[in-house]
């Protein structure tokens, strides 16, 4: 008989002990293999040009607060001539280009970011705040796949319509947001060059630095003049692209404010567009789910990337039999989260993107508190410097709380019980957004009949959060309207006019 | 002298109200392991660590008390040239074997442990398997490593498999059980799962993966189930049980990813030689060379390094 | 002896249609019809805002069980409306006519719509073929895209056809699975109503289309805008037009399907893509493993 040992875990209160004991070392990215310059211009034309007016900004690294380059803000008048170049160049040597050699181009462009994928991912963290681990494992070579992808389909699209004469509509303006930067360029940019448009695009004015390099790569891969143009700036160069005569097409990424103010704004205008919005995705686990995998998944939907994705299972459905457990599981899962510099490989949460988005997901904290919400929170250290949001759960909610209707775009969970499939369809659905669901379930009938009743435009079934450049992606309702990705991709800058 | 055991098994558990498992979501979650980077003073003290936790092994049919000598002396002086190893947590060997190995180790505080019941394929009959461990045990062993019997499990005759591991639990008097659920041969994650349920609440101290005679032998998605099974038994009972993967981790990086699921699954209070064993023969000697890189800044031969 | 006197006709009341059945415009308002001679031909209900509430309710909740139908099922439903348009096709020549369009015009359109029915119904169980996909993802997840119908669609039916355009631009939409509530077209609203008519004594169910007379100028707003609506397809070739619908529907992100300038006689008019445009694409992943 061994003799009982000194347990070590305190069962009186049933906690595992993840504090102390051995821990890891810090692994820093290191950072002299890059290079950022100090100051960036405008990329028109093929080439980096001094902007019309002496505005500029500061990229800030939200892990420290430092300025890491100083980017230039792109007036009507540079959007007039970002606009004016693309138009040339579409005109000119885009259109006149056989498909197979303009698929060569993007090609090349694949493979450079391949080559140039380390210093990507450490500029990607060092300007977003996300862990490096996430840019190098996930963003940048899903990145790279993407321009692969379309780089194949330039000289197919009589197969991808048929019946029609896929054509390219022209010049597109694009704006993207500042949660996966390089990756949302590579979804913007990659079918539309496939397509045989040309483009103007604007990365968010906190993380601008990825787009600039990115037009280092344009440039070097000896891409005609105009064909890409990256014009860095906020709220006013995007209305600019936006409200451009001659722009045929707009491309938008970010909040459903803003994108319902660019659909008013098209209107009455010939324009196409597309608008990938925002989400407050349900994540459903039934009680004959995969239970730890299912947990695996609730975290890596919320609290990955800091919350900061429109896909986010934001909204916890757990059927009431388990909720004890998977609230257990998930806390203790939490407990071994590491937030921290986003250059260490070892960090699993990085920073908040900026001072004004922590504020915003902070304002929500106390909101949902004053509702009456129980609120709990990881007990990982943060750092002193920088913008920071420890995972947090939101229980005793409801779907007439605030924090469970609105988007949070943070590292906040609401969870909500559930009893019967009826009920929890009714209120996975029961929200204006429509842009991604989770389903949990062993039973294969169920798995169907579930994701078959979700609303939204992506259902990962006993799965979250997976992208692929070959699988559409966008939403329904107020998620926007329009896919980006897979064959489902092309049809945004085609015109197929019989 | 009998010590009145308080025996610590509970019924047949209810093995459909076992959790399912999802192998993609097992090998996403191990991938997340695997990209730890483990760097400076927190891979030396991993390095330690691994160390002090192998069982180092030796069960072949070719054995003799020569050999078992040998290993037992490798155990005792792993690197005497590097100063402030541990000793490894125990060595491995047939019944026949024990009373030389634990002659061998002394007062060392190496543990010998046994395995038994017809290992690896546990086809005798159930006496013989009984009167095997009560040898082992009888000639000095301090740990018993029993194989269930795949094939009652395979057929569902759950029940079978529960007596037998508490039976044997019985034989080992006051020698600890670890119960071997040769993973590679259920198949399924699910299965694994199961088992490991059925094992612990029959009277296993620790859950094993494999025998190390076939493929697969230890996985990390397969060692993650078993830890997560081991940690819902814990919040379920209280009571802490051991776990060992065994057979291929033959370096120390994988090794190393092994401590970081323990960690990150079950907590610091897991990570000891009393809660977590390695059953391997090849990993100390990798564990020594990456020490003494870690050490002298440079990459090492084997030619350095005792063999057993 | 004197010739008997001319038998009364008895004159038809044109009413809205929600929900399967026949209401008079809950405003009681109407606007006569007239001939380009100035006789009245008939009183037309000039409908409100709250039948277009009323309407979306009906399509809402008609939407589920429609989206639920088979796709053969909704093929076999629209090959009865074309059957039964086909038997009274005297009855919606006489319409045309009546309300100022040639015989020989009147002929040829309800030829045509008859036509463009079957062209839809046989549509319905292959469209969903067409446009989805099993997507190649790197990871080990079994992926595929399929097509769902958006919901409830608001059709602001074209002002100058008034049979074929109508069925041009509903047909699409319901065989994809949406219901629809329909603003017929203004000057030519007869032929709307009659064809409600068909739609009841059809298998249709109630709720999956309904139809309203009225003024645009007073209704393009409702139907643009309403929080329930996830489509709305206009046929203005105004731009004025196009942007107020357009700016309506900012508010809830509905899809804005725009059919202006289209030919309706001509076979451009028909594809495919038209159901595809009141259609979401869903995409689904799910492990493979044991």
């Amino acid at each position: 008989m061994r003799p009982a040992k000194g347990r070590d875990v305190d069962t009186q209160t049933n906690k595992l002990a993840f504090d102390g004991g051995w821990q890891y070392a810090p692994a820093p990215e290191s950072t002299d293999h890059i290079r950022i310059d100090d100051r960036y211009g405008l990329f028109i034309g093929g080439e980096f040009v001094e902007p019309a007016r002496k505005g500029a900004f500061p990229s800030i690294n939200p892990a420290t607060e430092e300025t890491l380059a100083i980017v230039s803000v792109a007036t009507q008048k540079d959007v007039d001539r970002a606009v004016a170049a693309a138009r040339k160049a579409f005109n000119g040597p885009w259109s006149k280009m056989g498909a197979a050699e303009r698929g060569k181009f993007i090609y090349r462009l694949a493979r450079i970011l391949q080559e140039r994928a380390r210093e990507f991912a450490t500029i990607e963290s060092l300007d977003g705040g996300k862990p490096i681990r996430e840019s190098r494992d996930i963003d940048i070579p899903l990145a790279a796949a993407h321009f692969f992808y379309y780089a194949g389909w330039a000289d197919k699209l009589e197969y991808a319509f048929p019946g029609r004469n896929a054509r390219p509509l022209g010049v597109a303006g694009q704006v993207i947001p500042w949660n996966f930067p390089l990756l949302m360029l590579a979804w913007k940019i990659a079918p539309a060059l496939a397509c045989g448009n040309t483009v103007v695009l604007k990365p968010a004015e906190t993380t601008p630095l990825t787009a600039l390099k990115f037009a280092e790569v344009v440039r070097d891969a000896g891409l005609p003049p105009g064909v890409v143009n990256i014009v860095t700036g906020a709220g006013e160069t995007g209305a600019a692209i936006v409200n451009h005569p001659d722009v045929d097409k707009i491309a938008f990424t970010g909040s459903t404010g803003v994108g319902r103010i660019i659909q008013k704004a098209l209107a009455g205008t010939k324009k196409k567009y597309t608008l990938e919005l925002g989400g407050k995705a349900a994540n459903i686990i039934f009680a004959d789910a995969a239970i730890d995998q299912a947990v695996e998944g609730i975290v890596n939907g919320i609290f990955f990337n800091q919350g900061h994705v429109c896909c986010a299972g934001s909204r916890l459905f757990v059927q009431e039999s388990v909720e004890n457990e998977v609230v257990r599981k998930l806390k203790d899962r939490m407990e071994t989260l590491i937030i921290g510099d986003p250059l260490d490989k070892n960090t699993d949460i990085g920073a908040i993107n900026s001072k004004a988005q922590l504020e915003r997901i902070e304002n929500y904290l106390t909101i949902g508190r004053a509702e009456g919400a129980d609120m709990y929170q990881s007990s990982c250290p943060v750092p002193d410097r920088g913008y920071w949001c420890r995972p947090t759960l939101f229980t005793g909610v409801s779907q007439s709380n605030r924090v469970v209707q609105e988007e949070i775009f943070g590292p906040v969970l609401t969870i909500q019980s559930f009893r019967t499939e009826e009920e929890g369809l009714s209120k996975a659905n029961n929200t204006p957004y429509g842009l991604s669901g989770g389903v949990w379930t062993d039973k294969g009938a169920k798995i169907f009949k579930m994701t078959q009743g979700m609303r939204a435009g992506v259902i990962w079934a006993n799965t979250f959060n997976k992208f692929d450049p070959t699988s559409p992606f966008g939403g329904y309702k107020e998620s926007g309207v329009g896919r980006e990705g897979g064959l489902h991709g092309l049809e945004a800058y085609v015109s197929l006019e019989a | 002298m009998t010590v009145t055991a308080v025996r610590f098994t509970t019924p047949l558990p209810d093995l459909d109200r076992v959790t399912r498992v999802d192998e993609v979501g097992v090998n996403e979650r191990v991938a997340r392991f695997q990209s730890r980077s483990i760097k400076t003073r927190s891979k030396v003290e991993a390095l330690k660590m691994v160390l002090s936790m192998i069982d180092l092994t030796t069960l072949e049919g070719q054995d003799t008390p020569g050999k078992v000598r040998q290993l037992c002396q490798k155990a005792m002086h792993l690197h005497d040239s590097m100063p402030g190893l541990p000793h490894v947590a125990a060595v491995c060997v047939y019944p026949t074997m024990v009373w030389v190995a634990k002659r061998a180790l002394g007062s060392s505080g190496i543990k010998v442990a046994s395995v038994a019941t017809a290992f690896p394929s546990g086809m005798a009959p159930r006496k013989i398997k009984i009167e095997e461990t009560k040898m082992a045990v009888a000639e000095g062993a301090d740990e018993i490593d029993m194989v269930i019997s795949r094939g009652a499990f395979l057929q569902g005759e759950y029940g079978l498999v529960f007596d037998e591991v508490a039976a044997v639990k019985d034989a080992c008097g006051d020698a600890h059980l670890k119960v071997i659920l040769e993973t590679g041969e259920l198949g399924t994650l699910d299965r694994v799962r199961r088992a490991s349920w059925l094992a612990m609440h029959a009277g296993a101290d620790f859950i094993k993966t494999s025998t190390g005679k076939i493929q697969p032998a230890a996985t990390m998605p397969v060692t993650l189930v078993m830890l997560q099974a081991i940690r819902d038994f814990w919040y379920e009972t209280g009571r802490m049980i051991g776990m060992k993967p065994a057979g291929g981790i033959s370096n120390s990086k994988l090794a190393v990813h092994y401590l970081v699921m323990l960690r990150e699954t079950l907590g610091n209070a897991w990570m000891t030689p009393d809660w977590f064993r390695f059953g391997a023969s090849l990993l100390a000697n990798d564990v020594l060379m990456q020490l003494q890189k870690q050490a002298t800044g440079v990459y090492q031969s084997a030619d350095y390094f005792s063999k057993d | 002896m004197a010739k008997p006197a001319p038998r009364i006709p008895v004159a038809k009341t044109y009413k809205i249609y929600i929900d399967g059945k026949f209401p008079r415009t809950e405003s009681g308002r109407y606007f006569p019809l007239a001939r380009k001679d100035g006789t009245v031909i008939a009183n037309v209900c000039r409908s409100s805002r709250k039948d277009f509430r009323n309407a979306v309710v009906a399509a809402r909740g008609a939407s589920p069980g429609w989206a639920g139908t088979s796709a053969y099922l909704r093929g076999q439903i629209l090959y009865r409306i074309a059957e039964m348009l086909e038997g009274r096709a005297g009855q919606f020549v006489a319409e045309l006519v009546v309300q100022g369009v040639t015989k020989k015009v009147a002929q040829a359109e309800v030829e045509a719509s008859i036509d463009r029915v079957i062209y839809y119904a046989g549509w319905s169980d292959k469209y969903q073929q067409i446009f989805s996909a099993v997507n190649p993802v790197a990871s080990s997840h079994f992926n595929f895209s399929l097509l769902e119908p958006t919901g409830v669609v608001a059709i602001i039916a074209p002002e100058d056809s008034g049979l074929l355009g109508l069925l041009s631009t509903l047909m699409p939409v319901i065989v994809g699975g949406n219901t629809a509530v329909v603003l017929a077209s203004e000057s030519l609203p007869l032929s709307a109503v009659s064809f409600a008519e068909v739609l009841q004594a059809g298998d249709v169910p109630k709720g999956v289309v309904n139809i309203l007379t009225g003024f645009r100028k007073e209704l393009n707003v409702q139907f643009a805008s309403h929080m329930d609506v996830n489509a709305v397809v206009y046929t203005g070739d105004s731009d004025d037009v196009a942007r107020d619908v357009q700016v309506e529907a900012a508010r809830n992100i509905k899809r804005v399907v725009s059919r202006a300038g289209m030919k309706w006689s001509s076979g451009s008019a028909q594809s495919p893509y038209l159901i595809k445009d009141t259609q979401e694409t869903k995409t689904t992943w799910h492990p493979v493993g044991n």
